[in-house]
């Protein structure tokens, strides 16, 4: 039997962490335009269009990240094309994100205050000009902390893609385990590799939060 | 398109479903009492425990806090044996998802507590209570109200997070749903079906969650 030290086993898993944090770069990025869309959907006069939004939440705050993802593996297969594990895992990750990103957002956005709307409105602003130069930048800083955690949720989120085949830390650690019989030593150390990618983000987000807070309440 | 979709299986393979529902039921239910006591001793500890074992808890919840599901999950199932602690797939799924709601229902209890307003702990103590007397009959009921929503939705998410676990093989709802389309092949019917049970699940589950936060708090006007 071959032998495997620590240092193989180690690198093996950081090659893996690349992909990690390719999709989840990925999905944060793509969830975030089209969170912005739902923000902008959720948030509009139209009752059809925030209708659509909130069931768009709802659907999948609603339901597994790990069902979304067998959904967008079979299910994008039913039309004909051959699905690669990675094309499923982004679409599926960047909806999901999407949800949960939009509905952050709008908590931000409906935080300003209403005199804020009509000041803008006053000055005889379009919708669009309301936001873009008076709304959004408020939001934005009210926004950073939450959207930042957020991130983590991403990162642990991609953790599952490994299910359905796609080959990142989560799956490299199963088949690392399987040439090692090792467990102990490996998920332990993919555990330390999440922690490592996940926890200056957690904590930078609560030192934000710290930080514009008190800004926040200052002006 | 020109794909058929057929649900005939349903009545072939309901017992499947039933079971699986059951089982993620059954998940949950010892999820959420066990992880929420957790939670309170681990809030308790950090925001009026020992000295010493604030860094430990603080260990503990940052820990999971920043590390997926699935790997706690396969930690405590494949990891433990070697360290001589052997558990079945229900127990080591029961297990990962205490541990999980534990840490995060902690930061979320925590919070509750500090928002207690100093004199609720001044009354107390002038009524010559000890500490853990305040605690258990002045400050954790309110703590618990004012942050029940939060609590509810993270019971939920967890819920939502223990699909992971038919992964070890648990049997539950999604176990059920590989094990039917590994039979019929039916992918798409049998996770979309399976999908929706999830989502009445936790809408169900919410629902719940706001009754028993209507009868275990004081109802009297809001603060």
């Amino acid at each position: 039997m071959i032998e495997f030290t620590i240092w193989d086993i180690l690198r093996n898993l950081l090659l893996a962490t690349r992909w990690t944090i390719a999709l989840s770069l990925v999905s944060f990025i793509g969830g975030g335009l089209v969170g912005l869309a739902l923000l902008f959907l959720r948030i509009s006069r139209r009752k059809w269009a925030r209708a659509v939004a909130k069931y768009y939440i709802e659907l999948f705050q609603g339901t597994p990240l790990l069902m979304q993802l067998f959904i967008a593996f079979f299910g994008l297969g039913l039309f004909g094309i051959d699905v690669p594990a990675w094309l499923a895992a982004g679409v599926a990750l960047i909806l999901w994100s999407a949800a949960f990103l939009g509905e952050i957002w709008r908590g931000c956005v409906e935080a300003i205050a209403k005199g804020q709307w009509e000041a803008s409105a006053s000055l005889g602003m379009g919708r669009l000009q309301q936001m873009r130069y008076v709304i959004l930048p408020q939001a934005m800083r009210i926004a950073v902390p939450p959207t930042v955690g957020f991130s983590v949720q991403v990162i642990k989120g991609t953790a599952l893609t490994s299910i359905i085949g796609f080959v990142e830390l989560s799956k490299a650690g199963t088949v690392v385990t399987n040439a090692t019989f090792q467990p102990f030593t490996v998920y332990g150390l993919v555990a330390l590799i999440y922690f490592a990618l996940c926890w200056p983000l957690s904590k930078s987000s609560q030192i934000l939060e710290r930080k514009l807070n008190v800004a926040h309440r200052n002006h | 398109m020109n794909y058929q979709f057929e649900f005939g299986w349903l009545f072939e393979y309901y017992p499947q479903i039933v079971k699986g529902i059951a089982i993620t039921i059954q998940l949950i239910a010892v999820g959420a009492v066990a992880g929420i006591s957790l939670g309170i001793v681990c809030a308790w500890v950090r925001a009026l425990g020992p000295a010493w074992a604030k860094p430990v808890v603080a260990a503990y919840v940052e820990l999971i806090r920043n590390t997926p599901f699935l790997i706690q999950l396969f930690f405590i199932f494949f990891g433990l044996p070697s360290l001589g602690l052997q558990l079945s797939e229900l127990q080591a799924a029961n297990l990962a998802m205490v541990v999980n709601l534990g840490a995060y229902s902690s930061e979320i209890i925590r919070a509750g507590i500090q928002a207690t307003p100093k004199g609720q702990f001044e009354a107390g103590s002038s009524l010559a209570m000890t500490p853990f007397e305040i605690f258990r009959h002045v400050v954790l009921v309110p703590s618990l109200q004012r942050i029940w929503p939060a609590l509810s939705s993270q019971v939920v998410i967890v819920m939502l997070g223990s699909a992971v676990v038919s992964q070890i093989a648990a049997e539950d709802l999604t176990f059920a749903a590989n094990f039917i389309q590994s039979r019929t092949f039916r992918a798409f019917e049998a996770y979309m079906v399976s999908t929706a049970v999830y989502l009445l699940l936790a809408i169900l589950l919410r629902q719940v969650l706001g009754m028993v936060g209507w009868l275990i708090f004081p109802r009297r006007a809001a603060r």
